[in-house]
């Protein structure tokens, strides 16, 4: 392979003239985790609500929780976020319209709230399924204690269904993190596309993705580590891992 | 453990097996190396291709690439055809962008690419370039109902330029330099940062001059764009982009480059992409040939500075 390994590129100072190159990653860096963070309180926020709507029996919240979902999950992020970004504009009255185009960071804040909802799917699918992997029996014992039905969901079944589903929630917010890349396409100047302009100013296209990859990587252990902590620390003795 | 270490020394050994053949210069005249050697022993070259960039490298309406640069290639490859002393020579045609061009070049998948990749120091110290075919400044085009037409009329304003191109970072740069409070949108690719400006997400789309005369060309509306006169950047080379320190490649390229640009053909092919209808849609760019290209067409050049270009 004919190809100059430059490891000292990192820091060199990058053309946009806000530092090196590494800083221009790092800059990268702490936007992906601003999106993936907002992202994910809007995926847990509205996944939780979603998912305990089609487990509750109105045949509306159902309806209505199903249609969420499958609306959400059955289109690709890509053309979700090119629908927030390029078509709702065009759908609303132009004043707003022209509004929320010339809004500064309009970026952010459709990769944020597009992620988040695509993400929220899937974080519903998962609390319908904690929620209805519990005994019936915990639902008929809280009712017949005299619970409401709000109650029911808040002091019995929600907090173990949580904790049941907790390690593939860990996995939805990876996937969260990475898939903020998918942002790039609308203007969000992440890790990805930070390394994309490097790799198109410098031409050292292995070390840009090399770093980018190390970073996400980081970035992945860190939460993992970090809902390993959790998981730990909500466990019930006893109870699912028993331990 | 002993594999990672086993597997890292194979790399090392492989890493240096393909750089020793570079030190070496081609002792005698029978003796390839590098590209040269590679194309007479596989028969074949591979051009790497851009599938939209108007009219230097994109696809028809059939899929097939075609434009200026492909042109200029297949320029080259008859003169490595000549040079090699092959009956035939196979011509493979390899999609690449802006993220894939430099590792499939550094990987031997494509041995020249046929594009309007902007010639610059940093670049050279990664890739070759062959003799400049086109210069090109960057502008900026907006709607006339805007009426903007210097830098100083975007103080302000949201405008949008595609993100990793020298374009972005010169407006970046003419931004922080003139305190012009400018609202830099980054887009993903040229098209996307049009419809940007056909939406109004963006008052002016900051690009190659060429390029946007084909955007504008090839609008809904051609009459109700308009590029600036003033520009960020003096006229940049743009070449075609080959493998470093291999100069027997080089040479081959540069020789049937300047046999090219010199004879009536090189400002025959010019006028064929820039001043007629080009395929697919008929669509007539009609920009003449400028005063520096004219000069460089005379005395064909590789550099990657702009002032080289000038005409005195």
């Amino acid at each position: 392979m004919n190809y100059h390994w430059n490891w000292h590129i990192f820091f060199e100072p990058s053309p946009n003239g806000t530092g090196t190159y590494l800083d221009m990653l790092l800059s990268g860096l702490m936007v992906t985790i601003v999106t993936s963070l907002a992202a994910w309180v809007i995926a847990l926020a509205t996944g939780a609500i979603v998912g305990v709507m089609r487990t509750l029996p109105s045949k509306v919240a159902n309806f209505f929780g199903f249609c969420y979902v499958e609306f959400f999950r059955n289109m690709p992020l890509l053309v979700q976020l090119f629908l927030w970004f390029f078509v709702l504009p065009e759908l609303l009255p132009h004043a707003w319209g022209l509004w929320l185009k010339q809004l500064p960071n309009a970026p952010f804040y459709t990769a944020a709230i597009g992620t988040g909802l695509f993400m929220s799917a899937r974080v519903a699918e998962q609390t319908r399924a904690g929620i209805n992997s519990l005994p019936r029996g915990q639902k008929m014992a809280a009712t017949a204690l005299g619970l409401r039905t709000a109650q029911v969901y808040r002091y019995v079944l929600l907090p173990i269904s949580f904790r049941i589903i907790l390690p593939p929630l860990t996995s939805e917010f990876l996937s969260t993190i990475k898939n903020t890349s998918v942002a790039l396409t609308i203007g969000l100047i992440e890790l990805t596309a930070e390394a994309r302009a490097m790799q198109e100013f410098s031409f050292q296209v292995f070390e840009a993705f090399t770093a980018a990859t190390v970073l996400y990587l980081l970035i992945n252990i860190v939460v993992v580590i970090a809902m390993h902590f959790v998981e730990r620390r909500v466990a019930i003795p006893g109870y699912i891992s028993g331990k | 453990m002993r594999r990672v270490s086993g597997m890292g020394l194979a790399v090392v050994v492989a890493w240096f097996a393909a750089q020793a053949p570079l030190g070496e210069a081609p002792a005698r005249a029978d003796e390839l190396s590098g590209t040269l050697k590679k194309i007479r022993e596989t028969g074949s070259i591979a051009l790497g291709f851009r599938d939209s960039s108007i009219p230097f490298s994109y696809l028809d309406n059939n899929q097939k690439p075609i434009g200026y640069a492909l042109d200029i290639c297949y320029a080259v490859v008859d003169a490595v055809k000549k040079e090699l002393k092959l009956d035939k020579l196979a011509v493979e045609l390899v999609p690449v962008s802006s993220s894939t061009r430099i590792p499939l070049l550094a990987n031997g998948t494509i041995d020249l690419e046929c594009g309007s990749t902007t010639n610059n120091p940093e670049r050279q110290r990664q890739v070759a370039f062959g003799h400049t075919h086109f210069l090109t400044a960057t502008r900026f085009i907006s709607k006339k109902t805007n009426r903007l037409d210097t830098i100083e009329d975007l103080r302000g304003k949201p405008v949008v330029a595609t993100s990793g191109t020298s374009n972005i970072k010169q407006l970046i740069e003419t931004n922080a330099a003139r305190h012009l409070g400018i609202n830099v949108i980054h887009a993903k690719d040229h098209a996307e940062a049009f419809l940007m400006v056909e939406n109004d997400r963006a008052v002016a789309f900051v690009m190659d001059d060429i390029l946007l005369a084909a955007f504008a060309v090839g609008s809904k509306n051609p009459d109700a764009y308009v590029i600036s006169s003033d520009s960020f950047s003096k006229p940049e080379p743009c070449g075609i982009m080959l493998r470093r320190d291999d100069p027997a490649f080089k040479k081959v390229v540069d020789e049937a480059t300047s046999a090219l640009y010199r004879s009536p053909e090189g400002p025959k092919l010019y006028d064929k992409w820039f001043m007629q209808k080009i395929p697919p849609r008929g669509l007539d760019l009609n920009v003449p040939m400028g005063a520096e290209l004219k000069h460089e067409f005379a005395n064909p050049s590789d550099s990657s500075d702009p002032d080289a270009y000038k005409v005195m």
